[in-house]
């Protein structure tokens, strides 16, 4: 009786684990198929210009505080933790070359996608899936016109042109942060904390970001637009579609942060 | 079966499945062109799924649906798609763009699909609008801050936008309140019949029983995705099926 018991406890489990997998890469494969339909709209007329530059705006222009603050407060503490360890065995001076590089190829495009998922992300499948519930997606395929060309090319398109220049942002006022905390309350000089950034800084190093940065926008809106398609069952759907859409699009882009690393920094 | 010549929508032995469970069964009939016809059902009984299939946003699992003439599986999903803008559709809960005011809303198939000018767009607009009783002062507010009656209103007149040559009505007065529902039943009698310079064909999907006998040239009955009966609104009152008779009782 009790051996039954474990036999069927251990049986259920297993076939629990066997669907999230079927499930899982059931979820894959639809998002590969939707990343597909991406492409082949996104170069199909009409061209909704007017969409991407408002996309553009959202994802970018309404973005820049936050990034503003995030990368000053990023460099700040940065310069802090670093100076601490580096004084210890007089390499202080490196503080400003050490932050700007850990900016560069980590921590901005890191940040910034992590920042934008969940911003962008979740707007674009709460969006998409209170349209998708209220019947305004079946309206557009009515009147003849691809929701997926509509809705998603525009955001995916801006997401990838917008997350690389936030980043850049985001590099600048942290490097603006650890010179103001390195130089002015840390006292490290300022002519060393200079010289040192340019001996050790790369354009290579901001190529790796920029570029992370690029792939980190793709996916996070297509993570978000696919998502907001999916959603069903009225505002309960909505909530979960949008959680999904934070959820994955953060987890993506720290799984993809270091398979690009172990890539880019081969080839840069 | 009422048969038509030259119908304007024609189910040749359709049939849709979905695993095992069948929604529509084997149907054979046809729409009249310049007429309205309403088709009656329970909940449940495919009413939904056959306008789907009607726009082809649907394929049957087997059979063929002629649309003006034309069969729907013959046409490629850019044919499709294009296809579709013979249609206007007034959907259950108007389905207006909820970040667009209803001249917006109106307006967005003129801009998509014509090549009117802004102020040619802006008369257009004005035009439709106040023919579905819709004032001036409500022109730039949103869906949001328009009622449940209003927000038809303005789904009809977006509808009605590109001229269409069928409109689709998807439980238009549900949710309203009697005296909306009878201006809402007018208005798609005006539209159906003021349009003396080219045809306009009116298909209803509902449950509303009162409404149907109003203002339908023909009723249709599904019920369990097969139509059992099928007659001029005249007949339809005095149909001697039992399950219809037990509907109209209601």
């Amino acid at each position: 009786m009790i051996i039954q018991k474990i036999e069927t406890k251990i049986k259920t489990r297993i076939e629990d684990l066997g669907k999230y997998v079927i499930d899982g890469v059931d979820g894959l494969g639809a998002i590969t198929l939707f990343t597909a339909r991406f492409f082949y709209w996104s170069v199909k007329k009409p061209f909704r210009n007017h969409l991407l530059f408002e996309q553009l705006y959202f994802i970018g222009n309404k973005s820049m505080m936050i990034i503003l603050l995030a990368g000053m407060f990023t460099g700040m503490v940065l310069a802090t933790q670093t100076y601490f360890g580096f004084k210890l065995i007089n390499v202080d001076s490196l503080v400003g070359a050490i932050v700007a590089i850990s900016l560069s190829k980590e921590l901005a495009p890191v940040l910034t996608g992590l920042i934008v998922a969940g911003r962008a992300g979740s707007a674009m499948a709460a969006q998409i899936g209170s349209m998708k519930v209220t019947e305004q997606i079946d309206a557009l395929e009515v009147m003849g016109i691809n929701s997926v060309q509509y809705l998603a090319v525009p955001r995916i398109i801006a997401a990838t042109i917008a997350v690389p220049m936030l980043s850049i942002v985001f590099l600048f006022i942290g490097n603006f942060g650890s010179w103001l905390v390195g130089t002015k309350t840390l006292m490290i000089d300022e002519s060393l904390f200079f010289s040192k950034l340019g001996d050790f800084m790369y354009v290579a190093d901001i190529a790796q970001g920029v570029i992370k940065a690029s792939v980190f926008g793709f996916v996070i809106a297509v993570i978000g637009t696919y998502f907001g398609f999916q959603v069903e069952k009225g505002a309960v759907g909505v909530g979960r579609g949008t959680n999904l859409a934070v959820v994955w699009g953060m987890i993506s882009v720290l799984i993809l942060d270091y398979f690009l690393t172990s890539f880019l920094v081969k080839i840069l | 079966m009422l048969t038509f010549e030259n119908p304007a929508i024609s189910f040749k032995n359709v049939t849709k499945q979905f695993g095992e469970h069948v929604i529509l069964k084997d149907l054979n009939f046809d729409i009249a062109r310049n007429k309205i016809t309403t088709i009656l059902g329970f909940s449940g009984a495919g009413k939904s799924t056959l306008l789907k299939h009607i726009l082809g946003i649907v394929q049957p699992t087997s059979g063929q649906i002629f649309v003006l003439g034309v069969d729907l599986a013959t046409l490629d999903k850019v044919q499709l798609r294009e296809f579709r803008r013979n249609f206007g559709m007034l959907f259950q809960y108007a389905a207006l763009f909820d970040s667009f005011t209803a001249e917006e809303n109106v307006a967005f198939p003129l801009k998509e699909f014509t090549k009117m000018t802004e102020a040619e767009i802006a008369v257009k607009v004005k035009e439709l609008l106040l023919s579905v009783g819709i004032k001036e002062e409500s022109f730039k507010k949103l869906p949001s801050e328009l009622s449940g009656g209003m927000r038809k209103r303005v789904g009809l007149a977006r509808g009605l936008a590109l001229g269409p040559d069928i409109m689709l009505y998807d439980e238009p007065t549900t949710g309203l309140d009697p005296i909306t529902t009878k201006m809402v039943n007018n208005l798609i009698v005006e539209t159906a019949t003021n349009h003396k310079d080219r045809e306009m064909t009116s298909v209803i999907i509902s449950h509303d029983v009162r409404a149907t006998l109003e203002i339908s040239d023909y009723v249709a009955f599904l019920d369990r995705g097969t139509i059992i009966e099928y007659l001029p609104v005249a007949d339809f009152k005095n149909s001697t099926n039992p399950l219809v008779q037990e509907f109209l009782r209601l």
